[in-house]
């Protein structure tokens, strides 16, 4: 391992640590909370995400570069992650939930902006709200912006390869894109905590009793809701917001 | 932005939202996240979190202010954008008229929505 690398590790263990000292209340949120993950998975999946934020901080300014005028555009995408994953929504099971809103970011502007997108959202959480959590933040990250918003952009994308309408399209991926973070938080959280007895299967069939159902109306909502939001694109003439980001695919003007 | 059938999808949502806490009348609705929690607890009952958050909201209402800080800033926003995409388009149609050109049917976007 390079020195450099070394350092920065050991940095940011010591940060954690003198975070975790100095700060001694009682975590509770609804992505995997602060500490919830040992440390080695923490930093696993922090390393898996960071990446992906590259990424999508390069994507940021080459869309902006080459198409000044979609800034407001992604202000918009953004916008809506912020709503959504602030309401708390009362479920079937009983238990509130929130969407996550990533879906029609990963649409307009492709999965890796999603991830940005997320990481912002999900740092201003885990500092103000104490939801989330900086410790967990990679693998919220990863639930949210890398996982949930590659299904829902790879779903739209085989949907309208499918011929399925752009509405319909655009619903099935918000939806799905939705319900998959939380199926991989549960998966995150088996891995971290597999069953005694079960191993890792069992562990994750607990935990997705606990997500997987009470997901499954916001899911819908997620996706009914970014249709609203597409309707609206679609009235005020920006037809060709999802043309730009399919350049060389399939023509989406119907 | 509201048409029919936005208002129709904006209803089922309502609907979706409101449903439940007709369904359980009894239930809490308490965070999914408290009952992962637990389940960890069930799994392994000796893990403790090796790191606390850095602050934490004092009270409930100090919690559900936030939230809500944060889904005004959001929802703002995206009012914002829509009410500038409909005067530039409005902005756009009357300049076009002023022209005495035909509208913009490039895209067929004329009398969309």
């Amino acid at each position: 391992m390079k020195e450099g690398i070394k350092l920065k590790i050991s940095l940011l263990v010591l940060y954690f640590g003198i975070v975790g000292l100095i700060s001694p209340a009682v975590g509770h949120a609804m992505h995997i909370m602060e500490g919830f993950l040992p440390q080695e998975h923490a930093f696993a999946w922090l390393a898996v995400v960071l990446p992906f934020i590259a990424w999508g901080m390069r994507k940021i300014s080459s869309t902006l570069k080459d198409n000044p005028e979609r800034k407001l555009l992604l202000g918009l995408a953004a916008a809506f992650i912020f709503v959504l994953s602030a309401l708390k929504i009362p479920s079937v099971t009983g238990s509130s939930s929130h969407a996550t809103g990533v879906g029609l970011s990963a649409i307009l502007f492709g999965p890796a902006v999603s991830s940005v997108l997320s990481g912002i959202v999900l740092v201003f959480q885990a500092l103000l709200l104490a939801h989330g959590g900086i410790s967990t933040w990679g693998a919220n990250t990863f639930s949210m912006g890398v996982a949930g918003a590659f299904v829902a952009w790879g779903l739209f994308k085989t949907c309208r390869m499918l011929g399925v309408s752009e509405k319909v399209a655009v619903f099935l991926a918000a939806a799905c894109g939705d319900w998959v973070t939380y199926m991989v938080t549960a998966g995150q959280l088996a891995f971290a905590f597999p069953d005694p007895v079960g191993g890792v299967w069992v562990s994750f069939t607990k935990f997705m009793s606990v997500f997987a159902i009470t997901q499954i109306p916001l899911a819908i909502s997620e996706g009914l809701l970014s249709v609203v939001v597409y309707n609206g694109l679609l009235r005020y003439g920006q037809q060709g917001i999802i043309d730009i980001w399919w350049k060389g695919g399939k023509a989406n003007v119907k | 932005m509201l048409n029919r059938q936005n208002i129709i999808l904006l209803l089922l949502v309502a609907v979706l939202a409101a449903a439940p806490l007709v369904m359980h009348k009894e239930a809490s609705f308490g965070g999914s996240d408290d009952q992962a929690q637990e389940a960890i607890a069930s799994v392994n009952p000796d893990y403790k979190p090796w790191m606390n958050v850095i602050w934490e909201p004092p009270s409930s209402e100090t919690e559900s202010f936030l939230f809500a800080l944060q889904a005004a800033i959001g929802a703002g926003f995206i009012g914002y954008f829509f009410g500038y995409c409909r005067g530039r388009k409005t902005a756009q149609s009357e300049k076009s008229s002023k022209d005495k050109l035909a509208p913009n049917t490039k895209l067929g976007l004329n009398g969309q929505g």
